[in-house]
């Protein structure tokens, strides 16, 4: 099963560290990093693997959402599948 | 890995244009729970409840958390009720007592379904149904109601829409404190469907199966944002940008509606294809409207504008989903939309445009504030007006309008949360419809070629 997390916002230090610490943490493996700037906005996408069974996907969006706060930077994770539904036939 | 620009666009669509799933209903038969013993067939009733959907809310929330997209209602709708108290007799009201119970136990938003379909006459249960609705309306928060009054096939029975008129009134008059509350739960249909998940016309057919789940997704915030980027394209470019647009909501419900079927272990019934609006800004089918070119909605164009938006919307939605069904198509309920809200306060929508709108796009008069002295027999003869327009072009049409009781012409009904609030709209007021309404009787059947 995967996850993709999203993270948009102003650029600051450390963001991927950060984001990947929170992954570590919640025994979610970062499989794949994609980083530019969109719309004079920094934007990271990370896919991870969320099969391992002790990664509790609620827990990893509380603290994910935390620490998006915490950032002041929009954070969200959301299942593959949505992605994958709307925009592949 | 996925591509940046579509990942993207899905978060956008659901962060800043206000997609979701509008609701999840779950259709349950109750042709089981009968019982000639009026209280045991309620009891019945609530223990079918309790055990086909007392995960339902659990169930969507957790599947809402998965996909990052919020599921705002969840619901239940039931056969019509008007069958079960032809079993058993006695006073309609009890069922509608059960469902809210049932409803409020479960923590559904609405349970629909207590109804009764009378297109070719009245059997056993369907009038005294009929008659308890407003009573049943008014003691109860979840229930809703629907009748329907005619089909394509077997015409409309006028003594039902007849008999409406005077109901609505009466839900009315019973919940005048309560910002007349009782009318905006109850629809009268001609051609209603058998698996529309959409309060407050929603009720689980009999040629359903025991129990299904049904998706209703939205997403007008979305289209209009889609033709926002494309200001000088022509109208065959418009249709393609919705279809494309719809196609992506559509497989958002696909997914969300086969994960709950697997997770609740229920079968995959539907999903639903209207862009259902709410008052909330950008999130407006008149808005779309707009978007085209048309200066305010309910301005001349804006009959031919709906039938495309209407049109390129199913085609779009059709290849998403394994099954289409319920209403799909652009909803228009006045108070639930900021621009339509807007468009007949400044007095350029009235209600024979809305009328013509809902010979192209689906369901009909839709949160309809109107004076509240109207009299019953001019409520009677709106429905048999828009019940016309469905059987005569094989859709389906609804009305649900509320007489604003003690208010009139400039005032302004307030419900509040989905339901909005609505101008009270301008009738006609001198001329009556009396003697036309009370013939009773049916229109019959219309002819099905010779079309033109």
């Amino acid at each position: 099963m995967r996850a993709i997390i999203s993270v948009i916002g102003k650029d600051t230090f450390g963001i991927l560290s950060k984001v990947s610490s929170v992954c570590f943490e919640n025994r979610a493996n970062v499989v794949d990093v994609n980083q530019s700037i969109l719309q004079d906005m920094f934007v990271m996408v990370m896919m991870l693997d969320i099969s391992d069974k002790d990664c509790k996907f609620s827990s990893l969006k509380g603290d994910l959402e935390a620490l998006g706060a915490q950032l002041g930077m929009q954070i969200n994770i959301m299942h593959e599948d949505i992605f994958n539904s709307m925009h592949r036939i | 890995m996925l591509n940046l620009g579509d990942i993207m666009e899905t978060i956008n669509m659901i962060q800043n244009e206000n997609l979701d799933i509008r609701t999840i209903t779950m259709g349950i038969s109750l042709l089981d729970c009968c019982d000639s013993d009026i209280d045991a067939s309620c009891q019945k009733v609530y223990e079918k409840i309790l055990r086909k959907a007392g995960n339902l809310v659990t169930v969507g929330e957790d599947i809402s958390k998965l996909y990052g997209i919020p599921i705002i209602n969840k619901r239940v709708s039931v056969t019509p009720i008007a069958m079960l108290v032809a079993a058993s007799g006695g006073d309609p009201v009890k069922y509608a007592k059960t469902l809210d119970r049932a409803g409020k136990e479960i923590g559904v938003n609405f349970i629909g379904g207590y109804s009764a379909l009378v297109h070719k006459g009245f059997s056993a249960g369907d009038l005294e149904l009929i008659r308890s609705i407003p009573q049943a309306l008014s003691e109860t928060d979840q229930v809703c109601s629907s009748v329907n009054v005619g089909t394509t096939k077997a015409g409309i029975n006028m003594d039902a829409v007849a008999l409406m008129g005077q109901v609505i009134t009466d839900a009315a008059k019973y919940t005048a404190d309560r910002n007349c509350i009782g009318p905006a739960k109850l629809v009268v249909f001609c051609n209603a469907p058998e698996d529309n998940p959409f309060m407050a016309g929603a009720f689980h057919g009999v040629g359903e199966s025991d129990c299904v789940i049904n998706v209703g997704v939205s997403g007008p915030g979305v289209v209009r944002a889609a033709l926002s980027k494309y200001p000088d394209a022509d109208l065959n470019r418009i249709a393609d940008i919705i279809k494309k647009t719809a196609f992506k909501i559509t497989r958002m419900g696909q997914l969300v509606g086969t994960e709950a079927s697997k997770r609740l272990n229920v079968p995959f019934g539907i999903v639903d294809l209207s862009l259902a609006p709410t008052p909330a800004v950008g999130d407006s089918v008149a808005h779309i409207l707009e978007e085209m070119g048309l200066e305010m909605c309910g301005t001349h164009g804006t009959t031919a504008a709906l039938a495309l938006l209407n049109d390129a919307v199913k085609k779009g939605g059709v290849m998403a989903s394994s099954n289409v069904g319920g209403l799909s198509g652009a909803f228009i309920p006045v108070s639930e939309d900021a621009g339509m809200i807007a468009a007949a306060r400044a007095g350029v929508l009235n209600i024979e445009k809305l009328e013509a709108m809902t010979s192209v796009c689906s369901v009909g008069l839709d949160m309809i504030v109107v004076p509240g002295d109207t009299k019953p027999e001019v409520l009677s003869a709106i429905i048999a007006d828009e019940a016309a327009i469905g059987m005569v072009n094989t859709k389906t049409t609804a009305v649900r309008i509320i007489p604003a009781i003690g208010k009139d012409i400039g005032d302004t009904l307030e419900f509040g949360g989905l339901l909005g609030s609505g101008p009270v709209m301008r009738l006609n007021k001198n001329e009556s419809p009396a003697k036309f309404i009370a013939r009773g009787g049916r229109i019959p059947a219309p002819l099905q070629s010779l079309k033109n």
